[in-house]
């Protein structure tokens, strides 16, 4: 509205303006101030919370700072832990949206004090935990990562015999597209996972070529279309993962994973390991003495909690701090085993 | 007169064309002759899992580099400094704007005192229509329902801007003055502008640790270089008579610069800030995946959960502030052209900045006191009821139904198309760019620089072309060429069609001019759900996505050439007894020659510029290792080998284009 006064003189927008800015002047008169006690609760940050006036008196906590990998099922664990940390332990909580690699580097500066789903990662486990020693195993986080090739359920329900890996060849045909060169395509996807599907397909003689979609993002998108338009489709992809509440995909059986076949990374012919997430804890931060320490290294939930939590955020477009709190609240035994007893 | 000196041209033109024209398709027929007898040998090719010695080497160098960062003094005194520096200025403008500071649970400027305060300063820089424009637009991405995360960005992206031209103006000043600085600042120039940012994310993270500073210096490598090349060419254009006047005059050199140069060269200079501004803003998504707050988050979180209605509702919020800043801008210099030619700003003006500048300062006030005007409200009380305001949701929900309604209608046409393109165009031409063996590809593209940009334009391609074999990625590289050539032949298609159009009617300008706006500021992410959808991950996808964001420069570069014919010219056709179709093609197109040819140049570096986007949607090849690199630590020297491959193949497709339009120009002068 002030900027009309530098309007070249034509009186009657400047009056107007003048008249709007003394009436915005007197309706201001009337409004909460910045201060009161609904202005510093509707200031608060939804992050960077102050701390709770319920908080029992523990161990002073201070600034808690999580890292949160880009996937929902990450962002509902970091959710979750940060909603208790914050709410039951008074935490200055931080969430800082970073990839798997950055934020390792994180555990060493201090700015990144736990990871609380790591998938293997054996590179970044060398580099960090038995390298330079600034980050620690903290326990698994109780969820199961499964990998491996999928297809849509109205292709298993078809094609009864398809989610056994040595019947794909009969089916390569269906699965050609413009980007497989005239065989069947094996979608793959999120550079952000180990994947062995080229030595895969080569081991286990299949007419496959794999194709690098390249996001988690295009594969959910190939697999949606898969089901709603009846497209033959197979692909890469892994649980626990939100979109399978929305597409319950099935997963193709390959040989069975024994351990150590999957040693030489070129003969592997076998499917991928299940995968035990865990938790990774900076040194520093363990040594810190806060309470969250403690409630990261308890806290441990299912598959289906995690499902639950990541729904909330992915399909009901929850906020996280909604869909923790939703949760939270709904299983209260659950929390207070990550707690202090007492 | 005018119909005298265009037949000129054309005749000149036409003289040297088809012995050119001889040379390339006897060159081309070599080539498929090769490819034929030599198919499949010595095609360089790597697996996507397989390293060479100099990726290893590039991983080591990383790994050494995060070792040393404790004990270093370079670290101690140097990065870390700079980071420290960087972030208290940032978080300095997030405390005036965007977040909690000082103690208080408000910014120190709330919402009310940012517009009022942004559309002062635009009015008192601009004109009072882009202050009011400024102000407008402010108050649409609060109602968006994205006041604070709009406010972030423009902390980081206002930080960013500052320190590039706090660099880029003196060194775009040397580079203007003298041209070894030219020389030996525009390969480092090239290299910032057309390195993928996400080759550097990580190592960026390194150096200046997670937080404002590394997402700081992110934007700043990218948007830094449009100002220091145009300052340099405002710089170089004030006519050496000038200069030479004012120094018989007796003044230094340094007078001279701060009396004559700077402020002949102000309007240009103004037009570097633009180009900076708006190449800051295309950062704020890829900045996002090191936790740059603001736009850019809400962006990547909707993509995890492919959630069209809100990245699209935040994008909009990023074109909206890139287009107030870019009229403002414009305004500014074309105030500064004005002012300059009256030689003293109009004395009518002052009072009306003073009495503005008044007012903002009282909403200022207001906006540290009242909640109303410090927090923007998500509904307003009106007669005891309470309405709301937001229409977040509401743009969310269109974009969600218009692109639902495009799936519905579309997909199956699309696929058809998709599959046309790639088995027509895009699979021979990809196949005869990795079946042939490398050194036939290496004496095709010398030999076609040395036919279309000379014997310089020669040197660099072999040049590039020897250190893209060194990166180890040569197939990968001759795969992303191929989409990248085929993705400009369609980008100009839709650039010449629709800037003929633009070019001949104004009233085609005004509605086509925001879309395009849109189309280069709207972050490629937020189309890439739907684009999925439509087309499926695969090559076309990453050639569509790349036309969205390079067809608009194109089609803008285009109309401009076609609107600087003189209309004598066309007037002169068109009383000849021309039709429309004769005035396009024998007088506008070729007298445009110059713009079109640039308009390939710009393309085509614009096309490079999506090739890691396309990686995210089934490209492959170059992109496809860059955001591996980006997310595996033992790619990451991989990664790295193929953001210098892009980087190479960029220089190597702009100096061949570049040194075609010059023969252009000399060609259109003979």
């Amino acid at each position: 509205m002030s900027p009309t006064i530098l309007a070249r003189p034509t009186r009657g927008i400047s009056t107007v303006v003048a008249v709007a800015g003394l009436a915005l002047v007197l309706a201001g008169c009337g409004g909460a101030k910045v201060g009161d006690s609904a202005g510093a609760s509707a200031g608060a940050t939804s992050t960077g919370g102050s701390s709770s006036s319920g908080a029992p008196a523990a161990a002073k906590c201070g600034t808690f700072n999580i890292a949160v990998n880009p996937w929902v099922g990450y962002e509902a664990d970091a959710a979750v832990v940060a909603y208790v940390a914050q709410k039951d332990l008074g935490c200055t909580v931080v969430k800082k949206d970073l990839k798997e690699e950055v934020s390792w580097q994180g555990f060493g500066t201090g700015e990144v004090d736990v990871v609380l789903e790591n998938w293997g990662h054996d590179d970044l486990v060398k580099k960090y935990i038995d390298g330079d020693k600034s980050a620690m195993d903290a326990g698994p986080t109780g969820n199961k990562g499964i990998i491996g090739w999928y297809v849509a359920p109205w292709m298993a329900k078809k094609y009864p015999d398809i989610t056994d890996g040595k019947n794909l060849n009969t089916y390569a045909s269906m699965f050609k597209t413009s980007e497989s060169g005239g065989k069947g395509q094996l979608l793959d996807g999120d550079p952000s996972f180990v994947t062995n599907d080229e030595a895969l397909v080569k081991n286990l003689k299949l007419d496959y070529k794999v194709v690098y979609a390249g996001s988690e993002a295009a594969l959910i998108q190939a697999f949606r279309q898969s089901e709603k338009n009846k497209t033959p489709v197979i692909g890469y992809f892994y649980e626990p993962q939100w979109f399978l509440s929305e597409v319950p995909l099935v997963k193709v059986n390959l040989p069975a994973y024994t351990a150590g076949c999957d040693a030489n990374a070129e003969k592997v012919a076998c499917d991928y390991p299940e995968y035990i997430l865990n938790k990774v804890m900076s040194t520093k931060f363990v040594a810190s003495g806060s309470p969250a320490v403690d409630l990261v290294k308890k806290f441990g939930w299912t598959n289906d909690d995690q499902n639950v939590v990541a729904k909330y955020i992915a399909q009901d477009k929850m906020s996280a701090e909604d869909a923790a709190k939703k949760w939270v609240e709904a299983n209260p035994d659950k929390v207070k085993a990550w707690l202090p007893a007492g | 007169m005018a119909i005298l000196t265009s037949t000129g041209a054309l005749a000149g033109v036409r003289a040297r064309a088809p012995r050119r024209l001889v040379s390339v398709g006897g060159l081309l027929l070599g080539w498929l002759v090769l490819w034929v007898v030599l198919r499949g040998h010595d095609t360089l090719s790597l697996s996507p899992s397989a390293l060479t010695p100099l990726h290893r080497w590039f991983n080591d160098l990383n790994d050494a580099i995060g070792r040393s960062r404790n004990s270093n003094p370079l670290f101690l005194y140097f990065f870390n400094e700079i980071r420290a520096a960087l972030d208290t200025l940032v978080t300095f403008v997030q405390g005036l704007i965007a977040q909690p500071a000082y103690g208080r649970p408000i910014p120190v400027v709330g919402w009310l005192g940012v517009v009022a305060l942004g559309g002062w300063a635009a009015a008192a820089l601009g004109n009072i229509r882009v202050g009011l424009l400024a102000a407008a637009g402010l108050v649409f991405v609060g109602l968006q329902g994205l006041w604070r995360e709009s406010m972030d960005t423009l902390a980081l992206t206002v930080s960013a801007v500052l320190v590039a031209l706090l660099i880029g103006i003196p060194l775009g000043v040397w580079v203007g003055l003298s041209p070894r600085a030219t020389r030996s600042v525009t390969p480092v120039l090239d290299f910032m502008q057309t390195m993928p940012a996400f080759v550097y994310l990580a190592p960026m993270t390194l150096l200046f640790q997670i937080g404002p500073a590394s997402a700081t210096i992110t934007t700043l490598i990218f948007a830094m270089p449009p100002t220091v090349r145009i300052t340099g060419y405002g710089i170089r254009s004030v006519s050496s008579s000038v200069v030479e006047a004012s120094e018989s005059l007796g003044s230094t050199r340094l007078q001279a610069l701060r009396s004559v140069m700077l402020p002949l060269a102000k309007r240009t200079i103004v037009l570097g800030i633009n180009q900076t501004i708006m190449a800051a803003f295309a950062m704020v998504t890829v900045a996002a995946l090191i936790d740059a707050p603001g736009l850019g988050k809400v962006i990547i979180k909707a993509l995890t959960i492919l959630d069209v209605g809100a990245s699209f509702n935040a994008g909009l919020a990023i074109v909206v502030l890139a287009v107030v800043l870019d009229r403002v801008t414009t305004a500014a210099s074309e105030r500064v052209e004005v002012s300059r030619r009256r030689g003293r700003p109009s004395p009518a003006r002052r009072p009306l900045v003073i009495g503005g500048l008044v007012i903002a300062l009282v909403c200022v006030y207001l906006s540290r006191t009242y909640l109303w005007a410090a927090e923007f409200p998500s509904t307003i009380q009106l007669g005891g009821r309470s309405i709301s305001v937001g229409v977040g949701s509401r743009i969310a929900q269109a974009a969600d139904s218009t692109s639902a309604w495009v799936l519905d209608h579309f997909s199956g046409v699309t696929n058809g198309f998709r599959d046309l393109v790639t088995v027509r165009l895009l699979n021979p031409f990809q196949s005869l760019l990795t079946d042939s063996p490398w050194f036939v590809v290496v004496l095709v593209v010398v030999g076609l620089a040395l036919v279309v940009g000379g014997r310089t334009a020669a040197i660099t391609a072999a040049v590039c072309l020897a250190l893209l074999i060194a990166t180890g990625l040569w197939e990968d590289a001759m795969t992303t060429l191929a989409s990248t050539l085929v993705a400009t032949v369609l980008t100009m298609v839709l650039g010449i069609g629709f800037g003929v159009w633009m070019g001949r009617s104004m009233r085609a300008d005004r509605l086509l001019r925001p879309l395009l706006d849109a189309g280069q500021t709207m972050p490629a992410f937020v189309y890439l759900v739907p684009f999925l959808a439509l087309f499926a991950a695969s090559r076309f996808t990453a050639i569509v996505a790349a036309i969205a964001y390079a067809a608009p420069v194109a089609t803008k570069i285009v109309a401009d050439g076609i609107r600087g014919v003189p209309t004598t010219s066309v007037e002169a056709a068109v009383a000849a007894g021309s039709n429309t179709w004769q005035v396009i093609t024998k007088v506008q197109l070729p007298m445009a020659r110059r713009a079109l040819t640039l308009a390939t140049n710009q393309g085509l570096i614009y096309v490079l510029s999506m090739v890691v986007v396309g990686g995210l949607v089934g490209a492959g090849a170059l992109g496809y290792d860059v955001v591996a690199g980006f997310s595996q630590s033992n790619l990451f020297g991989k990664g790295l080998a193929a953001g210098l491959a892009i980087v190479l193949l960029g220089i190597m497709l702009d100096r061949i284009t570049r040194a075609a339009a010059d023969r252009a120009q000399t060609t259109a002068h003979l």
